[in-house]
């Protein structure tokens, strides 16, 4: 099995602040992290590796520094990575940066064909979860959303069975390989890696391609000009007219701030009162 | 890689052949017999859309030949459709990617609309990805609200990363242009019972062995354990101003006291305070209830967009500086730990005997 997953580097949200007076995000000095949607993808790559053999080569697009990402990959247990860095990338959506995507794994596959390619659910930054369908559709892979879980690979039969969240309950599906595949999140605990795969990460070479490297001849599907859309404006939300009404109760006296609220709330949504009754009483 | 950088220098040049492009489109969620309400919220949302444009109106029904797409083509009518498009074939009978795609991109081909809208559900998603690329047409996520631009294109926004930002996003050269919106962020339009509008049957034409995956069963959730918040008249959440996890239980007491449900921030998600179906936000759940109390919330832009819909909200919270109360209809500055248990005895001191405290 040769499985390819997609991994995104990007800011950890939990430390990310906004200017106070600017109201602009402030990126400088904000550790990044593998996606973390994309680790339940690598995860079930690695696990299918383990048990059916094979390779998992990560794969990510990103500035230069994205390699400290995918070195953290193959310390997870990842076997080689490939970096597409190049300026022609800068301002794709997701559009464009499928296109180059899907041209990486081609470039990648004419060495060692590829079964599977994994993506994560979403990213936490941009959180369109488009990326992954629109490498499915260049690839031409059939494509297996949501999936709680990987069933069956039959290696023999080139068959693969899936469970796959739906609105209203659980979709077992029957595919063919290649495929690719989004998994849910809480869909495995991700391993930590040995010790071995730390020191092996510590010193393996991230390949590092150019859009030329990848295969990639039309630049115009890249960056800015292969990106359909535009971003017309960021913009602070209006606040609204008014700021919240305080409601007035002394702060040392629970039971009046309670009283207080409801009498409040009782006299803002008038039908509220008699609804609850009604609900109490059923 | 992000494109959100403003690029006000891009200008609006419609190739000739995307001129033909008319109409707004809004696809009708049909699974397992049942429309997802989503569809009707987006219908509402297209209407308005619509009549800006000066323009129909169409629903977009894919699905099996047993009733069930002819029943959402009727329903479409009564939430302001013009015109409905149906394909009717027992390959559609469940989701599939595959053959939902194509049948999507042949309908948009052929009948060519301007706007094309669907649910972001998992089905949603996972059609809208794959149809926009096999169009080159540019998608946007996950909006909070759309609107028509002075040059007739659609407009758009969604919350941006990381901060209390939203950016506005066209796709200005090419058709149609796409958007997914979450259940819930829009409101539900009133049915009326509408004259019958324009069917359009359009064939579906797919040899079911040339399609390779195959749902072989659907093991359908039990009522009994899905969370209902996003359809809740009351509902009660907690941040990180609770503190700590134990905390949470005077939220739940609140809501049940209430006859409501109960929710909390993203954070409390992260730390395992509470399970990923309570979360209430742009990666969570959409709410729209009567009445929200959200306790220790702040009130960051992704949560915001999550809980505007809501007719009143109640913020509880130590600091009279929280952006919540931006957006929040009353505060009461206090300790949520100290306020959550005040609100629920005395509500149910008000409400009488038929509701007790748990003891
Ligand atoms: C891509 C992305 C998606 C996101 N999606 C979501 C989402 O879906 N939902 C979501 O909620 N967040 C989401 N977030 C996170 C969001 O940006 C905020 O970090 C989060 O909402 C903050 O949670 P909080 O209000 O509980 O915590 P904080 O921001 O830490 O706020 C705690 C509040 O509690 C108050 N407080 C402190 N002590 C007390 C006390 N004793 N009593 C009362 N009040 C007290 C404080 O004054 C403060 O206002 C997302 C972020 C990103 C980057």
């Amino acid at each position: 099995m040769h499985i390819v997953v997609c991994i995104k580097q990007v800011p950890d949200s939990a430390q990310i602040r906004v200017h106070p007076v600017t109201n602009t995000i402030m990126r400088q000095g904000v550790p990044t992290i593998i996606n973390p949607y994309d680790l339940f993808s690598l995860e079930a790559a690695l696990a299918i590796r383990d048990e059916h053999g094979g390779t998992v080569t990560v794969l990510s697009m990103g500035p230069p520094m994205a390699a400290d990402s995918l070195r953290r990959a193959l310390s997870i247990g990842a076997d080689r990575a490939v970096l597409l860095t190049d300026r022609f990338f800068a301002g794709s959506d997701t559009l464009a940066t499928s296109y180059a995507l899907a041209t990486a794994i081609t470039k990648i596959a004419s060495d060692q064909p590829v079964d599977m390619v994994f993506c994560g659910k979403q990213t936490i930054d941009g959180d369109t979860a488009q990326v992954g369908p629109g490498i499915a559709r260049r690839l031409g892979f059939h494509q297996l959303t949501y999936v709680e879980s990987v069933e069956t690979i039959d290696r023999a039969r080139r068959t693969v069975i899936v469970r796959r969240r739906a609105e209203g309950g659980v979709q077992v599906l029957r595919s063919e390989l290649p495929c690719m595949v989004t998994m849910l999140e809480g869909s495995a605990v991700v391993r930590r890696g040995s010790m071995a795969d730390a020191l092996r990460a510590a010193r393996a070479d991230v390949t590092t391609w150019s859009a030329k490297d990848a295969g990639i001849e039309d630049i115009s599907q890249c960056g800015l000009r292969g990106s359909p859309t535009v971003v017309r404006k960021v913009f602070a939300p209006q606040p609204r007219k008014e700021k919240a009404v305080l409601i007035e109760a002394s702060a040392h006296d629970p039971v009046h701030m309670a009283e207080a609220t409801i009498d409040t709330l009782f006299a803002a949504l008038p039908g509220l009162n008699a609804e609850l009754h009604a609900a109490a009483a059923r | 890689m992000s494109n959100e950088a403003p690029r006000s220098a891009a200008k609006k040049q419609l190739p000739e052949h995307f001129k033909a492009y008319t109409g707004v489109w809004v696809y009708i969620e049909l699974e397992r017999g049942q429309v997802h309400s989503v569809s009707w919220e987006l219908l509402g949302e297209g209407r308005k859309l619509a009549d800006q444009l000066k323009v129909p109106l169409a629903a977009v029904v894919l699905g099996p030949p047993d009733g069930s797409a002819r029943a959402a083509v009727a329903d479409s009518f009564c939430y302001g459709a013009d015109r409905a498009y149906l394909m009717e074939s027992a390959l559609l009978a469940d989701y599939r990617n595959e053959p939902y795609t194509r049948a999507m991109t042949d309908l948009v081909n052929t009948h060519k609309p301007e706007v094309l809208l669907l649910g972001a559900t998992t089905l949603g998603r996972d059609l809208a990805g794959s149809v926009a690329t096999t169009l080159k047409t540019g998608l946007t996520a996950d909006c909070t609200e759309l609107a028509i631009d002075a040059e007739r294109s659609l407009a758009a926004t969604r919350p941006t990363f990381g901060g209390s930002l939203l950016c506005t996003i066209m796709t200005l050269n090419v058709r149609p242009q796409m958007a997914t919106i979450r259940p819930r962020v829009m409101a539900m339009p009133q049915r009326v019972d509408a004259p019958v509008g324009e069917v359009v049957e359009v064939p579906f034409d797919m040899a079911e062995d040339t399609i390779i995956t195959k749902v072989i069963d659907f093991i359908a959730d039990s009522s009994r354990d899905k969370v209902q918040l996003a359809y809740a008249d009351i509902v009660v959440a907690g941040g990180l101003g609770l503190g700590n996890a134990d905390n949470l239980r005077h939220v739940r007491e609140l809501a049940r006291v209430l006859g409501g449900e109960w929710g909390c921030s993203r954070p409390l998600v992260q730390k395992g305070w509470a399970p990923a179906d309570r979360q209430i936000g742009q990666t969570g759940k959409t709410i729209r209830p009567k009445l929200y109390i959200a306790a220790g919330i702040s009130g960051a832009i992704q949560h915001r967009v999550g809980v505007e819909g809501a007719d009143l909200i109640l913020a509880i919270n130590t600091d009279k500086a929280a952006p919540i109360l931006d957006f929040a209809h009353y505060a009461l500055i206090a300790d949520a730990a100290v306020a959550l248990p005040a609100l629920t005895t005395a509500f149910a001191r008000r409400l009488g005997p038929a509701v007790r405290l748990a003891g």
